[in-house]
């Protein structure tokens, strides 16, 4: 099966198999008005399957979100058919409204506008932690 | 700005600042009396409370301050639907440091995120009040002269209560310390600070639910309420509040030198026969807690240049 390499875009590779289409979402790619490609379980050498997102547009690029739900994935930037950055991702230590606290006593479940934050407390076992209630995010 | 929303937004030395700042207020009040003159503490009480509150009022007049505020949400605007971040904006306009405690955890944090003055948590929830353990390290210093080689049992409600997750994460970093987890299967200290403080500090630790039996090895016993607010289902409130009651009879259990700490209020977890007891320690706790409160004011109203 093959697609069109892009011109000007991103390129997210080396994405788990499966974890695709929960980077396609929480990315929210679906609202973008350029071409989007998402390839589920290409056969990969390093990983045995595989996924990729394919943007044919430049544009800001959420990596903590990205590195939140997959840190072993790379970000390839591309500017006139030519790679011009590729970026290692890594968990972020915080993580700027991509998780909302699920906690019914936390403030931010009563607040307007307010800013929701979670912390890296754990990174050997990835375990995220609300910065109001300390309440721990389920993924 | 500095504001104190965790115990562990205060290092060590820090802590042992505030402590001797607090011993030197004991000894020397006169020389506190007019140290916050002019200066105004807003205490913003979005949940009724009656020990702390009196406690922040009572040591900003110590210090020589005013104090205004309210003491429950529906006297300010929250009952209008105003956001938190915009009542501290609008105080910080008022006062020179604000207390605030609020029945949603977290709320101080944004509070303290939105105020262009110091914001103290007086208590959050189920979550955090960093200012009742400030009072509890007093008590300990106080009472046994040092922080290290003690065992400490906390008993009650261990689940829910915020000020033994406080006190432990506090103590943790000191040396020496053993802790005796007292308390019925269904309120056990939360794996999570067993695993982040306990386990990960190196800090031996054991598990009971046999008060009498512990308390031979207790330097100091803490014990809680189980709190009737934190339960979703009224019967499990009724079966287990009363796990544990410390009578004398039980007393007689514990080394003559054992003190017994209760942040209060207490509902019937303490039998007021214990009060005379030399070693009950609790009300002494409500005093050391207002000079660690003044002791604090002054450090955030320095810091921040107020004073």
């Amino acid at each position: 099966m093959n697609i069109d390499s892009i011109q000007n875009g991103i390129v997210i590779d080396h994405i788990s198999a499966g974890n695709g289409m929960k980077l396609y979402e929480l990315l929210d790619l679906n609202s973008l008005d350029c071409s989007v490609a998402l390839l589920r379980n290409v056969s990969s050498s390093k990983l045995g399957r595989k996924d990729i997102i394919k943007i044919d547009k430049e544009f800001d690029l959420n990596l903590d979100l990205v590195g939140f739900v997959d840190p072993q994935a790379t970000v390839v930037m591309i500017k006139n058919g030519e790679i011009v950055e590729k970026k290692k991702l890594d968990l972020p230590k915080t993580l700027i409204n991509v998780l909302r606290c699920k906690n019914p006593r936390c403030i931010t479940t009563t607040e307007q506008e307010i800013v929701h934050e979670f912390r890296l407390t754990d990174r050997e076992n990835r375990i995220y932690r609300c910065a109001y209630c300390e309440t721990k995010a389920n993924l | 700005m500095r504001s104190i929303i965790d115990i562990l937004d205060l290092s060590v030395e820090e802590l042992d600042e505030l402590i001797q700042t607090a011993q030197d207020i004991i000894a020397h009040p006169d020389r506190y009396s007019g140290a916050c003159h002019g200066k105004k503490l807003a205490t913003l009480f979005f949940e009724p409370s009656t020990r702390t509150r009196l406690s922040f009022e009572a040591a900003m007049y110590e210090l020589g301050g005013n104090v205004l505020g309210f003491s429950e949400a529906q006297s300010s605007s929250a009952a209008k639907g105003e956001s938190v971040a915009d009542t501290v904006k609008t105080v910080s306009c008022y006062a020179d440091i604000i207390a605030m405690r609020h029945p949603k955890e977290g709320a101080p944090l944004v509070a303290s995120r939105a105020a262009s003055v110091p914001v103290i948590n007086a208590g959050d929830g189920g979550h955090n009040h960093p200012t009742q353990t400030l009072a509890d390290l007093l008590t300990i210093y106080r009472e046994k002269g040092t922080f290290e080689n003690l065992t400490i049992g906390v008993c009650g409600d261990l689940k829910f209560g915020r000020t033994v997750h406080s006190l432990i994460n506090a103590m943790s970093r000191y040396k020496g310390l053993k802790m005796v987890l007292i308390s019925p299967e269904e309120l056990k200290v939360p794996s999570y600070v067993k695993k982040d403080v306990l386990k990960k500090q190196g800090i031996p630790y054991v598990q009971t639910t046999d008060l009498e039996g512990a308390m031979p090895e207790l330097d100091v016993l803490y014990m809680t309420r189980v709190q009737r607010e934190r339960f979703f289902n009224e019967e499990d409130y009724l079966r287990l509040k009363d796990s544990y009651i410390l009578t004398p009879e039980k007393m007689k259990n514990a080394g003559k030198d054992m003190i017994v700490m209760h942040p209060l209020p207490r509902v019937n977890e303490i039998s007021v026969a214990i009060d005379d007891d030399p070693r009950a320690c609790y009300f002494k706790q409500v005093l050391n807690g207002k000079y660690m409160r003044m002791a604090l004011m002054l450090k955030l109203l320095k810091e921040a240049g107020r004073i």
